[in-house]
């Protein structure tokens, strides 16, 4: 698009708005990328309040190695090349991968295997690569002062929190509970999305009155609703296992009932229901925006409802129900305060751990390990914005924006 | 639509929301006015200390819980009226504040309740106009830049967004606690030693730091999209009749994007209202509380074990009362637009 002479910038407002961008993307990238750089040195370096020392890690380098100018180089040109494919070909690679049509399925299929290639990537590739690169140009005389280590870089802190700590323990536990209320959510918010879009009547007005109003309750309230519910839940759960109607039938699960207080999946419903407002309002927005044409020529064809909304709507609904769901996933993922009051320790997810963990009483290398588990939990963020960028932006321009 | 399709449309979701957020906050209003308590009976003990000669023997008096059938200490439900609510709000405490030998509004911001009612408050209004500010000139800024490298620079912008509050939170935190980083810097600049987790207000401005920080993103997303609509012929008639850069943004921009500055808003409101994360993070209990952590603090249990279901339920309940009168204006406002909508 070619901007009319008259809309464009003079230098002199260019280069502030240039200053300024480049100001907020320090402002914005700073802190994660100083907790990035800490979580790879050992304590003394990570702790140090000489700036030089955390980034160059000089006491890491002298004592465990580290990267040098081709690792550095290498490093950057590898960053961009799998920022720059993942952003251009994972929308290919997931129409690819729809088989049978799902879109949502391509697009699940291939953040995994994007996920797993990066991982490898990463992990085993990179690694081998760069010490093949380093023992090569560390033989030839003059070009052996590239290869000898400038910045001190140390794994045993992931080493630590991944295998000595057990966190891929809270990682599965965060994986249920994500997986959980993404699905769920979806699945029961795009039925009622449509639901309400469809409607005009009074009561789908005082419906998303209502939502919007259960919106803006602190989760905090709800779960002082829930705690005493869950955690006597075998005391009033009880006649329903005793009684000769309904005993047979949930005797098939389990022999008495169940303590919800700690388990998975009355979490994820709770977290479901939490999200339940925000889900209907945004999805009801992006189905006003598909043509009611659309499902009344399938009607004029024969179809029901149902069947208009199976074999019309559906196809076309992904972008707004891919952006929704990114927001379910950040709901469920990043939760603090509900699953640190309804899980207990062994059923913990990562948040409320890394939280517990980081407040007792602790020595510097524990900080430095709280700080490598910090930087795990966001690596699956920040893959996830590369990944949904594009469709983050278009839809909300395309739904949410105009509701 | 026929009323019977929309109905099962909606039932799955309006199932979830009436068991899992209406039915909750009843019981929760009926929990506020109710105390659980464990049954004690007071017993004598005989209590002899060993010995050959003369043995000394004890007598006292002490309150054992009763113990059912199962041999779970039993508990009682009684109706207490307002006594939990007297007891968050300490009417008596206010009133001693504000006689001859109080200190007046020092001591009321003491009380646990009014300390966190303070800080959320001046929270939610310090704060909104900062984010509704810097999102919109963050999207200005990007629309103006070359469109090649739009794409990485709104991938780093979304970041602060998306990364999870506890954890950004702390990684704020790390740069400024003790000798962190940041500090020593400004102690340099400064010339003078900091310690900026000593006290409350220091505290405050690092939380009010952080929050712009981590939501300006997403405001900024959502004036993006919209400036993505914005009518470009408008955008050029508006120039041929004189219009200055800001007086396009002032009479064409600001317009365009009215509605989205009131969606974020609203939607800043109800999420900086319920502030909490940030005080985990920033294990900031000591100095400054919110009153979604009063409730979340009287919920897990304390050094006895127990949790105090009734105070959280009342500390919930004045919560929502709270949010209520901020949502009032909003709610009349789309009442409105409703009935003339039809």
């Amino acid at each position: 698009m070619t901007t009319a002479r008259a809309l464009q910038m003079p230098t002199g407002l260019r280069v502030a708005n240039g200053a300024f961008v480049a100001f907020w993307l320090l402002l914005a990238i700073f802190p994660l990328f100083w907790i990035l750089v800490m979580s790879f040195k050992i304590p003394v370096d990570s702790f140090s309040t000489n700036p030089l020392q955390v980034i160059f890690g000089f006491e890491t380098r002298r004592t465990v190695g580290g990267l040098s100018f081709l690792d550095l180089a290498l490093g950057i040109v590898v960053l961009i090349a799998a920022y720059r494919l993942v952003a251009q070909t994972i929308g290919k690679a997931a129409g690819y991968l729809s088989l049978g049509g799902q879109v949502w399925f391509g697009w699940i299929l291939a953040s995994v295997v994007y996920a797993i290639g990066l991982a490898l990537v990463f992990g085993w590739l990179v690694p081998l690569v760069f010490g093949l690169v380093n023992t090569i140009f560390g033989v030839i005389p003059l070009l052996n002062a590239l290869a000898t280590p400038v910045v001190g870089l140390t794994t045993e802190h992931y080493r630590a929190v991944w295998i000595e700590n057990e966190f891929h323990e809270q990682f599965l536990n965060s994986a249920v509970v994500t997986a959980g209320v993404v699905t769920i959510s979806l699945t029961v918010g795009t039925l009622a999305g449509y639901g309400l879009a469809r409607s005009g009547g009074s009561l789908a007005f005082w419906l998303l009155v209502v939502a919007l109003v259960f919106r803006a309750l602190p989760h905090s309230v709800l779960v002082s609703g829930y705690l005493p519910a869950f955690l006597n839940s075998r005391e009033w759960l009880g006649p329903l296992w005793e009684s000769g109607a309904t005993g047979w039938f949930f005797g098939l699960f389990s022999d008495e009932p169940p303590t919800l207080f700690g388990k998975h999946l009355p979490v994820i419903i709770v977290l479901v229901s939490i999200n339940q407002p925000f889900t209907i309002w945004m999805l009801r927005s992006f189905f006003q925006n598909i043509p009611r044409e659309l499902d009344e020529a399938a009607r004029v064809d024969g179809c029901s409802h149902f069947e208009a909304f199976r074999r019309v709507i559906i196809p076309v609904m992904w972008p707004g129900v891919i952006t929704t769901g990114l927001f379910s996933f950040l709901l469920a993922y990043n939760d603090f305060l509900v699953t640190s009051l309804l899980l207990d320790a062994e059923a913990q997810t990562m948040v409320p751990a890394i939280a517990q963990f980081f407040n007792r009483e602790t020595t510097a290398t524990d900080q430095v390990e709280a700080i490598a588990a910090a930087v795990s939990i966001t690596a699956p963020l920040f893959l996830l914005v590369m990944i949904f960028q594009k469709q983050i932006v278009s839809g909300l321009t395309a739904g949410a924006v105009k509701g | 639509m026929k009323f019977g399709t929309f109905a099962r449309f909606v039932a799955p979701s309006l199932l979830l929301m009436t068991l899992f957020i209406a039915y909750p906050l009843l019981s929760v209003l009926w929990q506020s006015f109710h105390l659980t308590q464990g049954v004690f009976e007071t017993a004598t003990v005989e209590t002899c200390s060993p010995g050959f000669g003369g043995q000394v023997c004890t007598e006292e008096v002490r309150r054992i819980p009763v113990l059912n059938d199962k041999g779970v200490p039993t508990t009682k439900t009684t109706f207490v009226g307002l006594d939990v609510y007297r007891s968050v709000l300490k009417p008596e405490s206010v009133a001693a504040a504000f006689s001859d030998t109080g200190n007046g509004l020092r001591d009321v911001l003491n009380i646990d309740f009014y300390k966190a009612l303070r800080f959320t408050v001046t929270f939610t209004f310090i704060t909104l106009p900062l984010v509704v500010g810097l999102g919109l000139l963050i999207a200005l800024a990007v629309n103006s830049i070359a469109a090649r490298v739009r794409g990485p620079v709104i991938f780093v912008t979304l970041l602060p967004f998306i990364i999870t509050p506890v954890i950004g939170a702390l990684s704020v935190r790390w740069l400024f606690i003790g000798d962190g980083i940041l500090t020593v810097a400004l102690e340099r600049i400064l010339n003078r030693e900091l310690a900026l987790f000593a006290q409350g207000w220091t505290i405050e401005i690092l939380i009010l730091f952080y929050r712009v920080w981590h939501v300006a993103p997403f405001a900024f997303v959502i004036f993006y999209a919209g400036l993505q609509t914005i009518n470009q012929d408008t955008m050029e008639a508006a120039v041929v009749d004189g219009a200055s850069r800001f007086e396009r943004l002032r009479y064409v921009v600001i317009p365009h994007l009215m509605p989205l500055i009131l969606f974020i808003t609203l939607i800043h409101l109800m999420d900086t209202y319920r502030v909490f994360e940030e005080i985990i993070g920033f294990s900031s209990q000591a100095h400054v509380i919110s009153l979604q952590w009063l409730t979340f603090n009287y919920l897990t249990p304390n050094d006895a074990g127990t949790r105090l279901i009734s105070s959280a339920s009342a500390t919930s309940m004045l919560t929502m009362i709270g949010i209520i009168i901020l949502l009032i204006p909003v709610l009349r406002r789309t009442w409105r637009d409703h009935r003339v909508g039809g």
